[in-house]
């Protein structure tokens, strides 16, 4: 079938074939010349371009933070130099080998090089890990000859955040971090992920980021595929972030953090004339200084761990029955009612309504008692007897109006506003009458009545004043008109010689005097129970079981200056609150007398708050060293935190059902406090009925 | 010609080729020295030394005898395909793949030398066969089978490039022998369909990888596409005539992954732009036109079909690392003849060189390659 093959076919079709073959070829010439013409001549803009962009890398440079100033202008938060060293995951080769060879050359700690792998772990792309800050010349030199060898090691020469007084303005200004993968994504600002760049993570810092953070400079340099700089192109300064001036007092913040020691207590000091916040400090605290590095596995096992709760602002987001230092502020509605303040009752220890009785803390009774002595002498009978007379509604409206139950336009993202109950509140919340073991419990600030810290000084100024002062942080913020409170002054003057009364006449806190010639400090102490008689007296025992201790004060009492507010949290009594108090107070009339003060007590402390934190976390780090369990998302916890406490304080409380609070037996020392003049001990203080649930009824 | 002073055997060489060899080779080793930096080591100095060194090897089997390539043809080949057993079998040991044999001097990959090989041993097949025989089984099953052993055992290296090279080469010379065009035909549909199978389940997973990235090069950008993306972008901002000498950024700064072999046509068109692109593809043109200007006056079928066959071989090199470095091909790793630096594809294209030369002398014309 197939035709007759010749060697001259063959060369004939190897001829055609070859000229196929070499038109094939042609073909394949001009469709690559075409090609490298489309490529190189066509596109050449759009490529030029993008050759562009990978040689040069534009390096942000990140702001200055704008700083933070008290009222005097001097630094609560600020920068200095600071030599770093970052790693960039993306770039990173061996994880391992990178550390282990910047370990001993950075002298880094176990527990450190731990927490750098826990946030390794946390980190993507590029998204920068702080290997180490706070570097002196020596070691930053050593690691910033290695660089070559060392892809994804990155030091840096720039600027940290700094806190001078560290804890003691922890809760107050909050702290700075690296930005989070998920604040990346919200913003998607390629600074956040800058080396050396941080944003506010809590409390100011985070409330007025876009104030503080200012704006980036640049520099265009030309980089290898692999990251390393070949040469600078071009530089432009960052711009740094605006300060914001606060009206706090950084000394006396600072004082107060200090002066409050090993205990969980919170201070609040108010400007009398303009309702200026001084001082706002909850200790213990975290340090924002260390915060700021990265939180590690120890820290946040010390902090997690210890029952003050150093990461709980009390100041806003406490919650605590406010005790006798209520008084005033029922008293004053009393008067404002139209009752006489020399009409009076007799205690004899308790007082009978219906088939029950109402113990006065002073088992002994307190004999014949007006408005003032029940005042100074935070006597219960009179305020049981004279609020039935009243009824609820005036006492729950004077408190408002004082200042209690709700919260104040202050930067902060969340304030508890605790409760003052009256009886449509009671109906609203638990659709049950208003009872009177409930006018009872209020009246001496127990049962659903629930305070902060800051209303309590709120509270105290606007007694103090007369005045409706509004809390003011913000020094440059204008400052809102002062409505008048609209009492009358007498009234008020006799509200400020019963509370004069109680520190520097016959009253529960006579300790409580300042040692300033010519400035008396008028005050009133509240202790709160937090327990049941049945399961210890208040005073002693087990720390959480122990009393709350309370103390309001202002000075000079008879031409207000300063108001005051301190919670001693299961301090055993308002005695654990005034000496506080009185020191601060003491601090703004003459630093050194307080200082004289605290020295020796900080001393016998074991130092200052960084100081003995600075002791806890090398017990720790000497008893768990590496071995502890890994941080969640400690920023994120550091805010589950404060929300926990924000809806605890904000859900209702346990219904008060049958159980009225019955009066505490009083502490072994009271007897002597009914005699006029007598120095007090420091435990004899005013103490108050119970706020369990279930204490057994005494009839 | 003229009368000259220069010695006969040297003037009998065919400069019409040599010129525009030794004028890609030096352009070659240009790119290379700017790629390291306008440095002459590690590449510039040893491109041109790989060349002199192949040349004078090209130069020495130009002189072998036709009968000598006839007879060498079945021996060289039976050798490469046992050293390709023995390459598979030292990788097995070794645990891995192997392409290379350790002969202490140097390495030596048999895979690189079985490209002119399958050429030589196909030539020698077909130049044989009775010309009768060209259309029926007899001349297509043993060079089918000739092609597919190497090639098979180049594939289980495994090394897709270098098998591809292979196949061409004797698809070709089959073809050029003057086998019915229908076959390719067939053997192209074939193809068509066994191209997907094979896509699914003989390739292994970075070479399906690959084949993905070149249909769509932007979908991994930090991944295998971006060799042939910054490619593009290095011959892309070359525009026209280039950034100059020494001013490539996309080598320099090492975003072009193998600047000095097998993206060194990007390196240079980074630098000497589309005129360069221009030149190099002309100078291929003149390699090409003279390989099969030999090829169509040789002699005989087996010198005509083995000259092709290494114009091919050559072009397949240049065409395929082209369209790569152009995104028109997935990544294979294939150097581009003369310009690439390393000295196994010097090698073997200059064989190829060799091989054609012998051909051309062997047609008794070379006094006109002078003119």
């Amino acid at each position: 079938m197939a035709k007759h093959i010749t060697s001259g076919t063959l060369h004939n079709s190897f001829d055609r074939r070859s000229v196929v073959l070499g038109a094939l070829q042609g073909g394949v010439g001009l469709l690559l010349a075409t090609r490298m013409g489309y490529i190189a001549l066509a596109q050449n803009a759009h490529y030029t371009l993008m050759a562009e962009s990978n040689r040069v890398s534009l390096t942000l440079i990140p702001p200055r933070r704008g700083w933070i100033l008290d009222r005097l202008g001097q630094p609560i938060a600020s920068n200095r130099a600071d030599f770093r060293v970052d790693l960039i995951p993306e770039r990173l080769i061996d994880v391992n080998r990178t550390i282990d060879e910047l370990g001993p050359l950075l002298a880094l700690t176990a527990i450190q090089i731990q927490d750098i792998k826990d946030k390794l772990d946390a980190a993507h792309g590029f998204q920068p890990v702080e290997l180490a800050t706070h570097l002196d010349w020596e070691k930053f030199a050593a690691v910033s000859v290695r660089t070559p060898d060392l892809p994804g090691v990155q030091p840096e020469r720039g600027f940290a955040r700094q806190y001078p007084t560290g804890p003691s303005v922890g809760h107050l200004v909050g702290y700075v971090g690296p930005a989070s993968a998920k604040e990346y994504a919200r913003e998607k600002n390629p600074l956040l992920i800058t080396p050396g760049f941080k944003i506010g993570k809590d409390g100011l810092e985070k409330r007025y980021d876009a104030e503080l953070r200012g704006v980036p400079g640049a520099r265009r340099v030309e980089v290898t595929a692999s990251g390393r700089i070949v040469r600078d192109l071009e530089t432009r300064d960052d711009i740094p972030g605006d300060p914001i001036k606060l009206t706090i007092h950084g000394g006396l913040q600072d004082y107060a953090a200090r002066r409050i020691g090993p205990e969980s207590a919170a201070v609040v000091v108010i400007d009398c004339h303009t309702g200026d916040i001084l001082t706002m400090c909850s200790m213990p605290s975290f340090d924002p200084n260390s915060f700021s590095d990265g939180i590690g596995r120890l820290e946040w096992k010390m902090l997690a761990e210890d029952d003050h709760v150093p990461l709980r602002n009390k100041v806003l987001h406490g919650l605590f029955p406010p005790g006798s230092t209520v008084k005033p502020t029922v008293a004053l509605s009393f008067l404002e009612a139209g009752l006489d303040p020399g009409e009076a009752t007799v205690c004899t220890g308790g007082l009978r309504v219906g088939n029950r009785v109402f113990h006065c803390w002073n088992h002994h009774g307190h004999g014949r008692v007006d408005m003032l002595k029940g005042i100074y002498q935070s006597c219960d009978v009179y305020f049981y007897h004279f609020a039935q007379a009243m009824g609820m509604d005036v006492i729950a409206a004077m408190m408002r109006r004082i200042g209690y139950g709700h919260s104040f336009p202050l930067p902060f993202s969340s304030q508890s506003f605790g409760t003052v109950p009256d009886p449509a509140w009671k109906q609203r919340k638990y659709h049950k009458d208003w009872a009177i073991y409930d006018t009872v419990n209020a009246t001496i600030g127990q049962g659903y009545m629930l305070v902060n810290p800051l209303q309590q000084a709120v509270a105290a100024s606007r007694l103090a004043s007369g005045k409706m002062l509004m809390p003011r942080l913000m020094a440059n913020d204008p400052a809102p008109p002062i409505a008048p409170l609209g009492v009358k002054q007498e009234h008020l003057d006799l509200i400020h010689a019963a509370m004069n009364e109680v520190v520097n006449g016959r009253g529960t806190a006579g300790k409580a005097r300042i040692p300033i010639p010519g400035v008396q400090m008028a005050g009133k102490t509240g202790t709160a129970q937090v327990v049941g008689l049945n399961v210890g007296n208040g005073k002693g025992g087990s720390w959480k079981n122990r009393d709350h201790g309370h103390f309001i004060c202002f000075a000079p009492f008879d031409a207000p200056r300063y108001a005051c507010a301190v919670l001693v949290q299961h301090g055993g009594g308002s005695g654990a609150a005034y000496p506080i108090a009185r020191d601060v107070m003491t601090y703004l009339f003459d630093q050194q007398k307080a200082w004289d003060v605290l020295l020796p007590m900080e001393a016998g402390w074991g130092g200052t708050p960084q100081q003995r934190m600075a002791a806890k976390y090398a017990s720790y780090a000497a008893q768990y060293g590496p071995n502890v369990p890994k941080v969640p998302d400690a920023d994120q916890a550091v805010q589950q935190v404060e929300a926990a406490d924000a809806s605890a304080g904000n859900a209702p409380s346990p219904i008060e059902s049958t159980a009225a609070a019955p009066a505490p037996e009083p502490p072994a020392e009271t007897p002597t406090i009914a005699t006029p003049g007598n120095t007090l001990p420091p435990t004899a203080l005013a103490p108050n009925p119970p706020t369990t649930p279930n204490p057994p009824p005494r009839l | 010609m003229s009368r000259s002073v220069i010695p006969d055997p040297l003037r009998r060489l065919p400069w019409r080729v040599l010129i525009p060899l030794t004028a890609l080779v030096l352009f070659g080793s240009t790119v290379l020295y700017s790629a390291a930096g306008q440095h002459l080591w590690p590449w510039a100095a040893m491109h041109v030394i790989h060349y002199l060194a192949f040349l004078i090897a090209a130069v020495a089997v130009s002189r072998l005898s036709r009968e000598t390539y006839m007879r060498a043809a079945y021996p060289l080949y039976g050798v490469l395909v046992a050293l390709l057993v023995l390459v598979e079998a030292v990788g097995r040991i070794g645990g891995g793949s192997q392409r290379w044999l350790n002969l202490g001097v140097m390495t030596l990959q048999p895979s690189e030398l079985m490209k002119p090989v399958i050429v030589l041993v196909l030539a020698r097949f077909y130049g044989s066969l009775p010309p009768a025989l060209s259309s029926s089984w007899r001349a297509l099953l043993p060079a089918a089978a000739l092609m597919a052993l190497p090639a098979a055992l180049v594939i289980v290296q495994p090394d897709l490039g270098t098998a591809l090279a292979i196949c061409f080469g004797a698809v070709v010379v089959i073809f050029l022998a003057g086998v019915p065009v229908w076959w390719f035909i067939g053997g192209g549909l074939a193809a068509s369909i066994i191209a997907p199978l094979a896509y699914f389940f003989v390739l292994h997973d970075y070479q399906r990888k690959r084949v993905t990235v070149f249909m769509d090069p932007e979908a991994d950008m930090l991944g295998s596409g971006y060799h042939i993306m910054q490619s593009k972008i290095a011959i892309g901002s070359g525009g026209l005539l280039g950034k100059g000498l020494g001013n490539g950024t996309q080598s320099h700064l090492q975003y072009l992954p193998e600047a000095h072999t097998d993206f060194v046509f990007a390196t240079m068109a980074e630098e000497w732009g589309f005129v360069g692109g221009v030149f190099v593809l002309l100078v291929f043109f003149l390699i090409f036109r003279w390989g099969l200007a030999v090829a169509n006056r040789a002699p005989d079928r087996f010198s005509r079909l083995l000259a092709a066959g290494m114009v091919t071989t050559i072009f397949f090199y240049m065409a395929i690392n082209l369209m790569m470095v152009m995104g028109l091909a997935p990544v294979v790793g294939i150097p581009l003849p003369f310009m690439s630096h390393g000295g196994s594809s010097m090698m073997t294209n200059m064989l190829c060189i060799g091989t054609i030369m012998a051909v051309d002398r062997w047609s008794g014309r070379s006094r006109m390659t002078s003119g």
